[in-house]
């Protein structure tokens, strides 16, 4: 049985609706991220199942007891689970205090209160920082008090709500380290919101693409990343390049697309005739001064119309007679000589698009 | 400008000298005005919570009321209080009338709006988030509450001395209800009224600068607290 399930939860407030029908299933010690752009409805989500807010529609079950609207119960429901709040809330008083909060509400006995702050905060490495008040701490450094916080009461699920979104590099990657250190050796159950998709695949075993307060896909990060089943899963994860068209030949798995009048050749199940979505991540392009002979069976000759550094990488749109984006080192941009308005080849393979079906 | 002078030794002399009628009538002030900033303090507390934390039509305006008693005059409760306690009054029969009782029960009706008010100001300036992260973190609403109080426990102490101020310094309810009678609720503000009507200003003036160096060291105590 799932440890937490719901079932065509929705939310609205006044008489916008935030959250429709979201139907998930998260599994004792599962890892599960909801991502998606900011404003999609994830911190909702997690309010509610925090039962922090009553829906407006739908169920939310912990271990099969539905906790939707129980009264007196939800504060003992409630006491089973903790949240890290985007920017948490630390209390005007000691760093060991506030962590010990949950425990003290919950009538601890002393002895056991001091032992298990004191290994919470040297959980997240801030225990030399045990008698400064929270309130004097850094962002990183507050929120890390934030997760001694909630872990300190044992929840059965943790909730994380984009734990270190506003925060410098080094904060985020002690946050991810003692996160991971949590999903390795603690097995919490954990229901995580991000907009940074590449954390939600570095920490999550499944992955659920929130958008306009709907679940588009429900999938692993692999797939998520190599499969969006819609346009709106496909921008979000960073696939550059979605071009419509149609199929218009179809040979033993090989299928041909025609987009803006050029073919695309590709490999899917899709039928003569059917009206699709191209999906090619701008990684998998590649620039050549000639004709590619290698063994791309996609090549477009085309103009450079813009190069956009970003870090290491360049970011180079093509007009091919459709627009194409390509994602190359900085350091090939210099060797192939590539300036804006020059010309040159798009390669990709065929396995190297994914089509998707195009709702009218 | 003489007796300004003689007023401030004299007071000095009878402060240093302990003498027994000051000190007696310093110490009853000081009894009735803590009894009722206490009383007052126990109910605007819970109180004030309640009215924080609860949602329901008329809210707004019940917050107006509470802000426009903070200037009602002593008398005015003076008046009430005399009307409801004297013998001919529904609650005569407990004969606490000229009591320091009275001064007591009318103290604490003429304090309790402002100190309600001040405390419903302090917690508004608490952070939404401090109540709800508690809650997220197991919390009953009670725990969460207390919580909040003690997130704005400066500006919560400042409410209660405030009320102490209020208290001590008046005079009015304390004439008309206690009565001034010595050694019973003669109290510093009414021996004041007494002395200067009998012509004795350095008296007056003496006891009138106790009840000021009451007020200064109760001010020292809450800024001791506050920088700790």
């Amino acid at each position: 049985m799932a440890l937490l399930k719901t079932v065509n939860l929705g939310q609205k407030y006044g008489e916008r609706y935030v959250l429709k029908d979201v139907n998930l299933e998260v599994d004792r010690g599962d890892v599960f991220a909801l991502i998606g752009p900011t404003g999609a409805g994830k911190t909702t989500l997690i309010r509610l199942l925090d039962l922090l807010e009553t829906p407006a529609s739908g169920r939310i079950y912990i271990d099969g007891v539905d906790v939707t609207c129980s009264g007196g119960f939800r504060l003992a429901t409630r006491r089973r689970m903790a949240l890290v709040q985007q920017k948490p809330v630390v209390f005007d008083m000691s760093v060991y205090e506030n962590v010990a909060c949950g425990l003290r509400w919950r009538h601890e006995k002393s002895e056991a209160i001091r032992q298990k702050v004191e290994a919470a905060l040297e959980l997240v490495a801030m225990a030399d920082y045990k008698n400064r008040n929270a309130r004097t701490l850094s962002g990183g450094e507050t929120q890390r008090v934030a997760i001694a916080r909630a872990l300190v009461t044992q929840p059965e699920v943790l909730f994380l709500d984009e734990p270190t979104a506003n925060l410098d590099p080094v904060s985020v990657s002690k946050i991810e380290e003692v996160l991971a250190h949590i999903i390795g050796q603690q097995k919490t159950t954990i229901v995580m919101a991000t907009h940074d998709m590449s954390q939600g695949q570095r920490l999550a075993g499944r992955i659920g693409v929130l958008i306009d307060g709907e679940i588009l896909q429900l999938d692993s990060p692999s797939e998520i990343f190599t499969s969006p089943k819609s346009r709106e899963v496909a921008q979000f994860v960073g696939v550059d390049n979605i071009l419509a068209g149609v199929v218009v030949a179809k040979d033993n798995g090989l299928v041909t697309t025609e987009v803006n009048g050029y073919r695309l050749q590709s490999i899917s199940d899709f039928g003569l005739g059917e009206e699709v979505y191209v999906l090619i991540r701008p990684e998998d392009i590649t620039l050549t001064l000639s004709k590619d002979i290698g063994s791309a069976r996609n090549t477009f000759l085309g103009r450079i119309i813009k190069m956009t550094p970003l870090g290491p990488l360049v970011r180079i749109e093509v007009d091919c007679g459709f627009p194409l984006l390509a994602l190359i080192t900085k350091r090939s941009t210099q060797e192939l000589g590539l300036t804006v308005g020059g010309n040159v080849y798009a390669n990709f393979k065929t396995t190297a698009i994914r089509t998707i079906k195009r709702w009218r | 400008m003489t007796e300004l002078w003689e007023g401030l030794t004299r007071a000095i002399q009878l402060i240093i000298s302990f003498d027994p009628e000051v000190m007696e009538i310093a110490g009853r002030s000081l009894a009735i005005s803590a009894t009722s900033c206490s009383l007052a303090a126990l109910i605007s507390l819970p109180l004030g919570g309640l009215i924080h934390f609860s949602h329901f039509p008329g809210k707004r305006l019940l917050i107006s009321i509470i802000q426009t008693l903070f200037s009602v005059p002593t008398v005015l409760i003076g008046l009430l209080v005399f009307v409801l306690f004297s013998r001919a009054g529904p609650i005569g029969g407990l004969n606490l009338m000229f009591t320091p009782a009275v001064m007591v029960i009318g103290q604490v009706i003429l304090i309790i709006p402002l100190m309600l008010g001040l405390i419903l100001s302090a917690l508004r300036g608490v952070d939404k988030g401090v109540a709800e992260t508690a809650i997220s973190l197991g919390a009953s609403r009670l725990q969460a509450g207390i919580l909040t109080l003690r997130e704005a426990r400066y500006a919560v102490l400042t409410a209660v001395i405030m009320g102490f101020g209020r208290a001590v310094s008046e005079v009015g309810l304390a004439l008309m209800v206690g009565g001034n009678i010595k050694g019973f609720t003669r109290t510093l503000t009414t021996a004041i009224s007494l002395e200067t009507s009998k012509g004795d200003l350095e008296l007056a003036l003496a006891l009138g600068i106790v009840l000021l160096f009451i007020a200064l060291i109760v001010n020292v105590a809450l800024n001791r607290f506050q920088q700790r």
